[in-house]
């Protein structure tokens, strides 16, 4: 009884449709149509012969590939820097998180503002300074890189507060044994302050990469996958196939392929992790 | 810890070299502090300034003069009272019901006993490890074949009930002594009325977190909201301001008058309760 509406509506919404998107992927499925048409796994093989999925997946993995590893850093040297108590830190620290909690679709309509290269002020400081504006959301070598800075400015404030937290947890007697054994604050930052992250470090470069690989709201609003598929990645592509096509099959061979891809990292991560655990 | 001044042992350290660091560190940190914080002053002065002054002069941060026009003319170039009406019903209504459905379930899966209640809990947590866009397109099409396309309804219902909800409250409830509703069940207190008299007060907090969580989460989101409406006057702030920030029609800094706006309510909330929103989302990941 008490289970009742959860149940019904995690089996309506979540339980039941993985299992139909994966029935969808193997039909000639199209939204509005009655009959669909059972078609194996002609949908995936389509896929690998579509150049414009092989574009996606290369713009997702370098998206991936560059993001993650800066966010982490980023993150882990700003926690350390303001993992203190004092009022400074704890303002500094709301800065950073204030991103992560406001919309990313709205902050992407002031960030395609802020690049523009006719109303925006970054171009006309670049003007005023003797340089050519950039365009960056229009050029087809800068508008990945100017999604990556957006996504890092949002997402990086995540992963300090996961850090701070986890620093804050670091016994102060280990700083301090280390301190008496002479180590230098770099020392004691490889040697403490890394080794008792590691949980936390692992936790926060697996969500980093799985949202990393979802990428999607920055991206429609800010460049729609353009200019000429440049930055259109996994999930775009999907709702392109999905919503725009209405070919549901062949964006649900998409969105399973985000999925084994999501979980394939995951397991890697777990083990590479776990076994230097054991070292 | 000690907060307001550095540990004894480290006090030796601090030589010219750790000062000069110190100094450069600090200088970065507050740096890139400025780097982040600027979309958002950028959207707020630019909301205050006039379409012509920035069309001529794009480069100037402090408006020339503070008008408030684009913060009245918003409510009748779009159909933002709408929209906004919209975020609300969505985001509080999903967050509202969401809150007494996971208690409920996580109720159940704490303390009561029925068969089939360990896969139950599986099923909860393997939920938790689908990515939604997964499920996106058959959710779509089901949502399609009710007729619940455009509809509050079809915003809702899906997401009237979380897996994370469940779980959190269920790792809650189970701290609780269990002689408490012991106690209220010798007394003849029926399963609903521990739920309510002893259970929810208890976990103010986690429900206070799991609220804020729930309430960012569906006000932020923008592929949902995306998919599911079509017409202008369903649409959520996100997807509406999005749609007619692709349009010549609207000025600027209106746009901007409708993001400062849009962004307010969590921003508000956020000064007053921080504590929840990093507890929320430090304890999912999801943003």
């Amino acid at each position: 009884m008490f289970l009742l509406p959860s149940a019904v509506i995690l089996s309506v919404f979540v339980l039941y449709p993985i299992v139909q998107s994966l029935w969808m992927s193997l039909h000639d499925w199209s939204m509005f149509q009655a009959a669909h048409e059972f078609v194996g796994l002609a949908n995936y093989a389509e896929l690998l012969d579509d150049p414009r999925f092989w574009n996606a997946l290369t713009n997702t993995i370098v998206f991936t590939v560059v993001t993650v590893p800066l966010q982490v850093v980023i993150g882990l040297l700003l926690a350390v820097a303001l993992s203190r108590a004092r009022w400074w830190a704890v303002f500094l620290r709301s800065v950073y998180f204030f991103p992560v909690i406001s919309s990313f679709a709205t902050m992407a309509i002031v960030w395609r503002f802020l690049l523009s290269a006719d109303v925006g002020p970054t171009a006309a400081w670049l003007r005023d300074a003797g340089f050519t504006p950039l365009d960056a959301l229009h050029s087809p070598t800068l508008a990945l890189p100017a999604v990556i800075l957006v996504g890092l400015w949002k997402n990086v404030g995540f992963t300090m507060v996961i850090l701070v937290a986890a620093l804050q947890d670091v016994p102060e007697s280990l700083n301090e044994a280390a301190v008496l054994d002479g180590a230098s604050p770099w020392q004691r930052f490889i040697h403490v302050t890394i080794p008792s992250l590691r949980h936390a470090l692992l936790f926060t470069t697996v969500i980093a990469v799985i949202a990393s690989l979802q990428v999607f709201d920055q991206v429609y609003v800010m460049t729609r996958g353009g200019p000429l598929f440049h930055t259109e990645t996994l999930v775009t592509y999907m709702y392109e196939q999905g919503f725009r096509e209405y070919r549901s099959g062949y964006a649900a061979a998409i969105a399973w392929v985000l999925f084994l891809l999501i979980m394939l990292v995951s397991i890697v991560q777990l083990r590479l992790f776990r076994y230097r655990d054991v070292e | 810890m000690s907060s307001s001044s550095l540990p004894l042992y480290l006090a030796a350290e601090r030589g010219s070299l750790y000062r000069g660091l110190t100094t450069v560190s600090a200088i970065l940190v507050v740096g890139l502090a400025a780097f982040i914080a600027f979309p958002f002053v950028w959207m707020l002065l630019t909301s205050l300034r006039t379409q012509q002054e920035i069309f001529s002069n794009p480069g100037n941060l402090i408006p020339a003069t503070f008008n408030l026009d684009a913060y009245v003319r918003i409510w009748s170039e779009l159909p933002f009272a709408r929209l906004f009406l919209n975020s609300v019903v969505f985001a509080g209504g999903a967050t509202f019901i969401s809150l007494f459905f996971d208690s409920l379930a996580a109720f159940a899966l704490a303390r009561l006993e029925f068969p089939g209640k360990t896969i139950a809990f599986y099923l909860v947590l393997a939920t938790l490890m689908v990515p939604y866009q997964i499920t996106l397109i058959p959710v779509f099409q089901t949502v399609f074949d009710l007729h619940w396309l455009d509809t509050y309804q079809g915003l809702i219902v899906p997401r009237a009930t979380s897996a994370f909800g469940i779980f959190l409250l269920r790792q809650f409830f189970v701290t609780v002594p269990r002689d408490l509703d012991a106690a209220a069940r010798i007394d003849g207190a029926s399963e609903f009325r521990i739920y309510r008299s002893i259970m929810l007060p208890l976990a103010r907090p986690a429900l206070a977190t799991l609220a804020v969580f729930h309430f960012m989460y569906n006000w932020n989101d923008f592929l949902w909201p995306l998919v599911i409406t079509s017409s202008t006057e369903m649409r959520t702030l996100p997807a509406g301001l999005t749609l007619f920030s692709g349009q010549f029609v609207i000025e600027h800094a209106v746009l901007m008058a409708g993001a400062t706006i849009s962004l307010a309510p969590l921003a508000i909330s956020f000064l007053f309760a921080q504590r929840f929103f990093v507890q929320g989302i430090a304890t999912t990941g999801i943003k």
